[in-house]
């Protein structure tokens, strides 16, 4: 360190406890206490990256949220490495490594620096402009924009870190932790109230913590002295909750709010293991105070980017917090007094202060009255029109302004200087405000946009309400506070402040420059690189919405959100088109306040635990068995089971075969099952599917077609009349819940009359599904009493039978064409009966069958599956099903809309059977069917839903929808693939056992 | 997230429930009756304004009862909460 840039400072920074790290391959050294901004600062580093458009050189600006520079690369591990990490909010920990990442291939030497000679060619709207054509380019140029533009690199490793959710609920969350929220929490503590209080630092207090000038003084006492003594006191106080190093996110309607908490990033890596990283709260509070102060604005002048010209406000906290000089020969540019607080800080401290610039006339208030009588040159009336010094500032060039502040005269002053602060007024924090859907109003006096309306029980206090000198925010924010509590006296009522006043203001948004504004760079946005004259481009070229000029000029789309530029982007459009500021309204500020990380986001949701799986009793048994699972909703079910070295068509061959020729068992526990009881319980299910019910015996079953009000199909299923009132009825597995909640909708709403009452036993029961001319004498063996003859348990019945103290429901239905039984028990037993059945059915090699055999075996009878045959847009007319459509019922869900003008449409899509010309060729599902292939485009007539081969039978079958179906059977159509073209022929939907006498085995 | 006070359950967080669409809307008992633009409004049109709207509402993830609730569309905010069968609040 060849300057003295430390000052004796031990404050806030532990002088004791030296931490090394390593800035682009550099190894450096800060302490603790210091965030990475500071220590590169004290270690005289201020060039940390590159824009990144013209590729300027770019230095750290401010000590905050809102930094738009100095933007790093932190780690470079491959799961760890974070992009995009300020340096100003960065806490320094041993052994941090960090990186540069907007210039390649140096900070120092960057290629794309000659986009900044190139400027001209550069301007708003260049990217949309030139880019955009032709097309075919874009590949090219996107390399190229990609390897220079450059934010970082992604971890390309799984993140091993651990994050956590956490909810809270208090009476009073308090945002930000300087006076005025420390004070808010205070009152509303003394009333008894729960207080959640958030701060985003590491400490408490906000500015006025290490505010260490004579003259504001709180009941007499150094205001920042007065705050000790009140943060001692609220650490101590059982009401408040203190959560530091904790961000609010996001803040949605009705007082929920998201904040992320860092446990971790402060630590040395090696001592992070094991702990959380980052917990984001999840907080329901009855009322909201936001008091997350205000930020400053800079100066829009020629050059005002160069490293070494900061926020004034950043150059008095490095100085007074972190003990460190950001320059040795500092220069104040200023339109307001906050500014000569700086002045004030470096004159204390010992650091050389050259000028101050103000460009207003004159000012008299207390700071300003002391800065002048201590001698420091103030050129009053006088605006920056130039500053030099490529990688560093060193000198600035200073005018006087003529009497309206649109040019300068006079002769130009030139002052050297390695450290510009600049200060431009202050801004109020109000975008946790805006989020929550408060409306804004534009306050004339100070140029700024304060809280106005809100629906919310909220309060905005302090500087982030408008207040900015310390009279005003103490009082303010006790009255306030006391107002939104309804509280008549607080201990602060008697509170005595003593500050200095702003008398004189003076805002002038685009600084003149002795150039014309065609040869200038004043940047609005660094972090987009975009300038006052981008904004005016976009004005001349039709864009008048603050919306569009942003999005077109890139304007605040930074990863700060435009926190510096938004003010000065607006104020520009309103001097250029002659607008009132306030009539123009604001752009949208969104969640995440500042940006988050994946991890903070799904927190424990992570490998196993993304989504939840249902697995069916006998899951465990499909697992030994080497079976391959699919999904199907959230459950996990047996999709086939391969052999040795089979391939999943192997294996569904093997299965499919099996079935058809012996026997083979499926778990069907997966199928949605709800119990239905209640005297109007047929009649209910009149309503609900199509076909009739009121003869349905007991102890029979019957197939139901269940329609959405529009007449489309929604769901099917077997339905078991068990007693008089008493009836199970099954969904498909994917569509149980929606059904359930449909059903319950009508019982509720339309048919409160009904005596009615659903139950979802999906979960209660298992089924132990076997099919196959063998599954007789399989069932035989394991219910010996019962008798299974065709009269006595006829197909499309059901009967309740003892195994040991187990009550079994044995159905006889079939979805796959064959004789089968479907057992059902409490799923308790449902891997003992399965078990049952293999061992009963050992002798005749029983097979478990997945899913996809399933799928198949029901495509060669022709069975929809609704929601792969079927898409919300088929009628049961569409799918060839009129048979199940009741004629005699005067009404269902979904009958009248059977006859609307679009649903007797004769060229509707319609469910056929598709054979390949070429028996082996197996069509894929979804393909387009078209029949000439030679129009351009191709006319498509519909897609194949269902496609096998079938074992049984011997070659390819499909199931297709195709417009005007019904009257294409034994049409010839083509299936146009990428490499070639299918010959099919329309079928019939079913393929094999048409006269259904496999179903008696 | 809105805060909904089912008016079975008690205050609970909007992620349990559903929404079901403009309330009031009354399935005809005669559907047979009407013709095609009468039943198309019954089955299609739903009202989409700005202001205070009447919607149908499900604690689906607790007692999974349906009610009503006059929510308004600019702010989310609810004015009243009142139970199936009940008439819409004067607002
Ligand atoms: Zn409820």
């Amino acid at each position: 360190m060849s300057k003295n840039l430390r000052i004796n400072n031990k404050q806030f920074v532990d002088e004791t406890r030296k931490l090394s790290f390593v800035f682009n391959g550099k190894k450096l050294y800060g302490y603790k206490g210091d965030t990475l901004a500071s220590a590169l600062l004290s270690n005289d580093i201020h060039l940390v990256g590159r824009s990144f458009k013209y590729h300027r050189p770019r230095g750290i600006m401010t000590s905050g949220s809102e930094e738009p520079n100095a933007i790093l690369q932190i780690g470079n591990d491959d799961a760890l490495t974070e992009p995009n990490a300020r340096a100003t909010e960065i806490e320094l920990y041993d052994g941090l490594i960090c990186n540069s990442q907007n210039c390649w291939p140096s900070v120092k030497f960057d290629i794309g620096g000659i986009n900044n000679f190139l400027s001209p060619l550069l301007p708003a709207g260049f990217y949309y402009k030139t880019f955009m054509w032709p097309a075919s380019f874009w590949e090219k140029y996107e390399y190229f924009i990609r390897k220079s533009a450059g934010l970082g690199k992604s971890p390309t490793k799984q993140d091993p870190d651990m994050y956590d959710h956490r909810y809270m609920h208090c009476d009073i969350l308090i945002v930000g932790g300087g006076v005025s929220g420390l004070i808010a929490a205070k009152i509303a503590s003394d009333d008894n109230k729960k207080v959640l209080l958030l701060e985003d630092k590491e400490l408490l207090g906000g500015s006025l913590i290490y505010d260490d000038n004579d003259i504001s003084k709180i009941d007499n006492q150094k205001s920042s002295e007065w705050l000790k003594k009140l943060i001692d006191n609220i650490k101590n106080d059982k009401n408040i909750i203190i959560k530091t190093r904790t961000s609010l996110a996001a803040y949605h309607n009705y007082n929920f709010l998201l904040a992320r908490q860092n446990l971790t990033d402060h630590l040395s890596v090696n001592v992070r293991n094991n702990k959380i990283r980052q917990r984001l709260y999840k907080i329901r509070a009855k009322k909201v105070i936001i008091s997350t102060g205000a930020i400053e604005r800079p100066q829009v002048f020629h050059n005002n980017d160069r490293p070494g010209i900061m926020l004034a406000s950043a150059v008095k906290k490095y100085i007074d917090y972190f003990g460190v000089r950001c320059g040795l020969e500092n220069v104040i540019f200023t339109n307001n007094d906050s500014a000569y607080e700086t002045a004030l800080s470096l004159h204390k401290s010992g650091t050389k202060l050259n000028a101050i610039i103000d460009i207003r006339d004159n000012s008299s208030s207390e700071i300003v009255n002391k800065v002048k009588s201590l001698g420091i040159q103030i050129y009053w009336n006088h605006t920056i029109v130039n500053t030099k010094g490529y990688k560093r500032i060193n000198k600035v060039s200073v005018m006087k302004l003529n009497d309206k502040g649109n040019d300068v005269i006079g002769k130009k002053i030139e002052l050297n200087c390695d450290c510009l602060a600049i200060s431009g007024g202050w801004t109020p924090m109000v975008h946790l405000f805006t989020q929550s859907g408060g409306k804004l109003k534009f306050d004339n006096k100070d140029n700024i946009f304060v809280p106005d309306k809100t629906n919310l029980n909220q309060l905005s206090i302090g500087s982030a309400k408008g207040d900015f000198e310390l009279d005003d925010v103490l009082k303010n924010s006790i009255k306030d506070t006391k107002k939104f509590l309804q509280i008549e006296n607080s201990n602060f009522d008697k509170i005595d402040v003593k500050c200095s006043k702003e008398k004189e203001k003076k805002n002038i948004w685009l600084l003149p420059s002795d150039k014309p504004l065609s040869k200038t760079k004043p940047f609005l946005d660094y972090q987009n690189d975009s300038t006052a004259k981008d904004i005016k481009l976009a004005l001349r070229e039709g864009f008048k919405s603050i919306e569009h000029v942003k999005r077109y000029t890139t304007t605040g789309m930074g990863t700060d959100q435009g926190k510096l530029a938004n003010m000065h982007a607006l104020g520009i459009v309103a001097d250029t088109t002659n607008t009132n500021m306030g009539d123009l309204g604001t752009t949208t500020f969104r969640p995440p306040y500042t940006p988050l990380t994946f991890g903070t986001i799904v927190g424990r949701n992570v490998g196993q635990f993304f989504d939840i799986f249902r697995k069916t009793p006998m899951h465990d048994w499909h697992v030994n068995n080497n079976a391959k699972f699919e999904n199907v909703g959230q459950w996990k079910r047996a999709w086939y089971y391969p052999k040795d070295d089979e391939t999943m068509h192997d294996a569904v061959q093997r299965e499919s075969k099996a079935a058809r020729e012996s026997s083979g068992i499926l778990d069907a526990s997966t199928l949605g099952k709800i119990d239905i009881q209640g005297t109007d319980a047929n009649e209910f299910l009149n309503r609900v599917y199509t076909n009739a019910w009121s003869k349905l015996q007991i102890g029979k079953c019957r197939y139901g077609l269940m329609l959405n009000e529009d007449g489309m199909v929604y769901d099917d299923g077997v339905t078991t009349k068990l007693g008089e009132n008493h009836y199970l009825m099954t969904t498909t597995t994917g569509g149980a819940a929606n059904v359930m909640s449909k059903l319950e909708d009508y019982l509720q709403t339309e048919w409160p009359e009904l005596d009615v009452f659903l139950t979802s036993v999906t979960d209660h029961y298992s089924t132990a599904s076997v099919c196959g001319p063998n599954a007789k004498k399989i069932i035989t063996k394991i219910f010996k009493d019962l008798d299974l003859s065709d009269e006595s348990f006829p197909h499309m019945s059901f009967k309740e039978v003892k195994l040991g103290e187990i009550n079994c429901r044995v159905m006889r239905i079939s979805f796959t064409g064959e004789l089968s039984y479907e057992i059902n028990v409490e799923a308790s037993y449902g891997k003992y009966i399965w078990e049952k059945c293999i061992e009963a059915g050992k002798e005749f090699d029983i097979t478990p069958y997945g899913t996809e055999t399933m799928h198949l075996l029901r495509a060669e009878k022709g069975f929809i599956i609704v929601g792969q045959d079927t898409d919300g847009t088929m009628t049961p007319v569409d799918l060839q099903m009129d048979w199940i459509i009741s004629k005699k019922k005067y009404d269902f869900i979904g009958k009248r809309s059977l006859y609307r003008s679009d649903t007797i449409r004769e060229d509707r899509k319609q469910l056929v059977g598709l054979l390949t010309d070429d028996p082996n060729e197996i069509l894929e599902e979804g393909a387009q069917i078209v029949k000439d292939e030679n129009k351009k485009p191709m006319d498509m007539l519909g897609h194949v839903t269902s496609s096998y081969f079938s074992p049984t039978l011997k070659k390819s079958i499909a199931l297709a929808v195709l417009k005007e179906g019904k009257q294409l059977k034994g049409q010839k159509l083509l299936v146009p693939m990428i490499d070639k073209t299918i010959k099919v022929t329309v079928s019939d939907t079913v393929f094999l056992d048409k006269e259904n006498e496999r179903i008696n085995g | 997230m809105f805060l909904i006070n089912c008016p079975y359950c008690g205050e609970r967080d909007q992620s349990e429930f559903v929404s079901g669409g403009e309330a009031h809307i009354v399935r005809p008992k005669q559907p047979t009756e009407l013709n095609d633009d009468q039943w198309a409004e019954y089955l299609f049109m739903r009202k989409n304004i700005k202001g205070i709207q009447f919607e149908r509402w499900n604690h689906a993830h607790g007692c999974r009862k349906w009610f009503n609730v006059a929510r308004d569309t600019s702010n989310d905010k609810i004015e009243k909460i009142y139970k199936i069968g009940e008439q819409p609040p004067k607002l």
